[in-house]
């Protein structure tokens, strides 16, 4: 019989909570965080998420009757307790597949994160993670060459890769910019780095910068015999002004730009990764703007989800913070997101906070970028942590050297290697780091003096957001 | 002396991984070799002349040693690749046919 149309408003859990459903393999599924309003139930609530996160709205309408919403709609299917938080529930929501444009991120948090967090009947709302269906992911650009083809490219291979962002990260002139990326290119570093709010000020137009870059890289790859870059970062006010900005890094001959996935946007992140692939450059993503998303416990998104939303929009690097640095960073919960980065498959595992399996199929891995006040002594912790598919950056802790950025580049340098030749030899690197570092600096009066220099150190402070554990 | 020259640093001329870490010693090299062996990686081996030490591609030795799980074997293959060719750079390759990339690669003779 067809349905009838009643005018009115009725509760969420009738139509969206359906604690009966059984995931379909092409559905996205969400597990978010709920703090619903006291008083108001917790189904009510996780229903009205699903709907409000999809096809409802607060009032019944008639177009509704046009359509098959059961093939629609979102749906709360099981709830969960938060350990060691009663005031909080997990509602974990099946989205048709259906409901998303193809290879459209945008499209897919415009939906989970839209409206729905400003709800009135929540108090605090969190994504917790989401679980992408193969089926999407194929429809997905995803990293413009991927960490194989980076390796390849750039001839690294059996240790991470070393990096460094360039300080003072404003007001150099572009000539005393390029000379700060020769001195640390020519010291061993394989990358450098454009602060992320380097774009194009009055100190130093964008051209300008590119050109003198240019000529260190050529000039420290001549040098030294190895392949070097610099993040060249394109970020712009524009498209356009990010298109050509790219275009003339190209013409440089340059290997890879970056870009501010979360301030330039998922629209303009898209675009320039499928420009890197198709033009043969690599693509670094910085994070600006995720703390102000991430780091709420109870309110926003969870880095993990933006950590794969970035993997299916492209890029071949992404910051992941370091665990042991200067900023904010729980050491189960980074390698939670450092495995969706890079793995082609990942594994519930509520220990690291991952909600779902989740199959990447062939879509290509990213590098994990530990970046922000770290120093040669954390080196050992840092291989460990974030293995060779990473790329270790140490800006003040290259060019803090009292001797220079080119020391400070070698010293840092010196550790990595020993690091990595150690743990190959199957020593431990995080009960042995002193005395391998020791060892190491026999040979390098400059890792001697990064030892010496920065040996008290340390950012031990609690972490803010921690894994919800009973 | 080395008071006078410390804080100058001199640009230096290197191949990548390991390229900063005093010559490996006998025993360093075989556990490098034993290392790639227990992650079930295939040992390969390549040379190339200096002047070409930057390309991409450098000259195999024979194939990889595919299934090769003795050490010996490897550095038997090492040195007659380097008494082959004494005036080329030999570096050693472990490579990861699931990441379908090297997970070692360091150069074994450096022949400057």
């Amino acid at each position: 019989m067809a349905k009838q149309y009643e005018a009115g408003v009725k509760e969420y859990r009738e139509k969206y909570w359906t604690p009966d459903y059984v995931p379909l393999d092409t559905d996205l599924l969400a597990c978010f965080k709920v703090t619903g309003q006291p008083g108001v139930p917790r189904e009510e609530v996780a229903a009205a998420v699903a709907a409000e996160s999809s096809t409802g709205t607060w009032s019944t309408v008639w177009s509704e009757l046009l359509t098959d919403l059961e093939y629609y709609k979102g749906r709360a299917y099981r709830i969960e307790d938060v350990p060691g938080d009663s005031e909080s529930f997990y509602a974990f929501v099946a989205y048709p597949i259906d409901l998303f444009e193809e290879g459209s991120i945008v499209n897919v948090l415009t939906s989970l994160v839209g409206n729905v967090f400003g709800f009135k009947a929540l108090k605090h709302l969190r994504l917790e993670d989401i679980r992408f269906p193969i089926a999407y992911i194929k429809t997905c650009g995803g990293p413009p060459a991927g960490i194989q083809v980076e390796r390849d490219r750039l001839n690294k291979y059996g240790r991470p890769m070393l990096g460094c962002t360039i300080k003072p990260k404003l007001g150099l002139s572009a000539k005393n910019y390029g000379r700060a990326v020769y001195e640390c290119l020519r010291g061993g570093l394989d990358l450098t780095k454009d602060d992320e709010n380097v774009n194009s000020q009055p100190f130093m137009r964008w051209r300008d910068r590119f050109e003198f870059v240019a000529e260190a890289i050529m000039k420290a790859e001549q040098e030294t015999g190895e392949r070097k870059g610099h993040y060249l970062n394109v970020t712009a006010a524009t498209p356009e002004d990010m298109y050509e900005r790219a275009e003339f890094a190209k013409e440089l001959g340059m290997p890879i730009i970056m870009h501010d996935f979360l301030t330039g946007g998922f629209t303009a992140n898209t675009g320039l990764a499928n420009w890197c692939r198709k033009n043969g450059m690599l693509l670094h993503i910085h994070r600006a703007m995720h703390a102000v998303i991430d780091r709420h416990p109870k309110h926003g998104i969870h880095f993990r989800v933006l950590a794969k939303c970035l993997r299916l929009s492209g890029g071949d690097h992404l910051h992941t913070g370091t665990v042991v640095g200067k900023l904010e960073g729980d050491r189960n919960s980074t390698l939670g997101f450092v495995d969706q980065l890079r793995e082609s498959f990942v594994p519930e595992d509520r220990s690291r906070g991952v909600f779902f399996d989740q199959d990447w199929g062939s879509m290509p891995g990213v590098f994990a970028v530990a970046s922000g006040g770290i120093h040669v002594w954390h080196m050992p912790a840092l291989v460990t942590i974030f293995g060779d598919d990473s790329v270790l950056q140490f800006g003040g802790g290259t060019q803090g050297h009292p001797w220079g950025n080119a020391a400070g580049a070698a010293a840092n340098r010196v550790a990595l290697e020993a690091c990595v030749k150690a743990r190959n030899e199957g020593r431990h690197l995080e009960k042995e780091g002193k005395e391998i570092l020791t060892t190491a600096a026999q040979h390098s009066p400059e890792l001697a003096m990064a030892m010496e220099t920065w040996k008290e150190i340390k950012f031990e402070f609690e972490t803010v957001d921690k894994l919800d554990v009973g | 002396m080395q008071h006078q020259t410390a804080g100058d640093y001199h640009t230096q001329h290197t191949l990548e991984t390991f390229g900063f870490l005093p010559r490996l010693s006998q025993d360093e090299i075989y556990a490098q070799i034993n290392y790639i062996i227990s992650q079930g990686w295939t040992p390969a081996i390549e040379h190339a002349h200096p002047t070409q030490a930057f390309d991409h591609y450098w000259t195999m030795w024979k194939l990889p040693f595919f299934g090769e799980s003795n050490l010996n074997n490897v550095v038997a293959e090492m040195e007659a690749c380097h008494r082959a060719y004494p005036d080329h750079h030999v570096r050693l390759i472990g490579y990861d046919s699931y990441t379908q990339s090297q997970g070692v690669c360091f150069v074994v003779y450096d022949a400057r």
